[in-house]
């Protein structure tokens, strides 16, 4: 089980198990793999906790019970895997700022939170707007060949690509 | 059996708790709960990401094929509005870039110990917050026309494996090209 401790895996490996991973999800529970429904549901379950019932009038809530469910427990699972994942191989470590941020921004903790806040945000709006995520459309909706799902993906890349170019190389100079 | 299991409550909570567990044991060791891994794959410095995604859609795409053909699955196509899935994929992607992070890879990436994606998670329930108050605007305007739940087999007048075929030989010329590439 020396494998287990390993720090990485090749990602032909990882993407297999993850193809068969989506296979059995659609098979034992009738659906794909997504994660960003998740973060809808807390955040309406949150207003709901704040405001009171006439939250679950909102339209947008009308879609999906407001409840800890399937993808709930399945976004709590990943936090639960990676940490299982990172103790076996002793990479686990608490860190505010990532290595290639740090060389080029700084040691600024403050601003590191002030803009994971923010992508976080755009990242949640976006996943939102366009029905789904990285997993969800990126690898759930795609393999089915689904036409949004490959579209989407495009245009988180293509989206991705751009702002890491301005950030990193114009922002960088700067 | 299939439709006993599907139907179970509470042991659709375990499965997908255990799904969950797994997707996150395999993010973390493909190393893309990792900020540098992700940015560096925006930068197309480093192609760890790509290379799990389309490994992983080669084989979930021959894998839920064939057991849709069997019949025991049916697929889940998302509805294609054409509009907010550009504008809205755009902003993902802005996001995706600033945080270092997606919704999968953030939970992931605070498993492991990162602060800074514990926040991008409560930006990501925000974002997901602020998209709520305006949906009825996004549906009135940009939702009104769209494709429908289609998938590329149902738009092309081909035989599905035709399209399958192409899509299998296409991923391995990427694959292959990416690891001639990354040398």
């Amino acid at each position: 089980m020396n494998w287990l401790a390993y720090a990485s895996w090749s990602p032909y490996i990882v993407g297999f198990l993850i193809g068969v991973l989506l296979c059995f999800s659609f098979l034992f529970s009738n659906r794909g793999i997504g994660c960003s429904t998740a973060y809808a549901k807390t955040s309406g379950i949150i207003e709901k906790l704040i405001r009171g019932k006439k939250v679950q009038k909102k339209e947008y809530y009308k879609k999906f019970e407001l409840k800890f469910d399937w993808e709930w427990v399945l976004v709590f699972g990943i936090v639960i895997g990676a940490f299982l994942s990172s103790m076996l191989s002793g990479t686990f470590k608490i860190e505010i700022i990532p290595k290639l941020w740090l060389k080029n921004f700084g040691f600024n903790p403050f601003l590191r939170i002030i803009i994971s806040l923010l992508g976080g945000i755009l990242v949640g709006f976006g996943a939102r707007m366009a029905g789904g995520c990285t997993s969800g459309h990126g690898i759930t909706g795609t393999s089915q060949l689904a036409v949004a799902s490959w579209l989407a993906t495009i245009f988180f890349f293509l989206g991705g690509i751009i702002t890491a170019f301005i950030l990193y190389y114009i922002g960088g100079i700067l | 059996m299939l439709s006993q299991i599907r139907k179970k409550k509470y042991l659709q909570l375990l499965i997908g708790f255990l799904i969950g567990i797994t997707f996150g044991f395999l993010l973390q060791k493909g190393n893309v709960t990792e900020y540098n891994v992700i940015i560096n794959q925006l930068l197309l410095k480093d192609f760890t990401m790509f290379k799990i995604i389309l490994s992983a859609i080669l084989t979930g795409m021959i894998g839920i094929h064939t057991l849709k053909k069997l019949g025991y699955i049916d697929l889940k196509p998302k509805p294609s509005y054409i509009k907010t899935i550009l504008i809205g994929g755009l902003i993902f992607g802005a996001g995706f870039a600033i945080l270092g992070y997606c919704p999968g890879t953030v939970a992931g990436a605070f498993g492991s110990g990162s602060i800074d994606a514990f926040f991008g998670m409560i930006g990501l329930i925000l974002g997901a917050g602020i998209f709520a108050s305006i949906y009825p605007k996004v549906k009135n305007k940009y939702m009104k026309k769209g494709l429908g739940k289609v998938t590329i087999l149902d738009i092309t007048n081909t035989h599905p494996l035709s399209s399958l075929s192409i899509f299998t030989i296409s991923i391995i010329i990427i694959l292959y090209l990416l690891e001639i590439l990354g040398k």
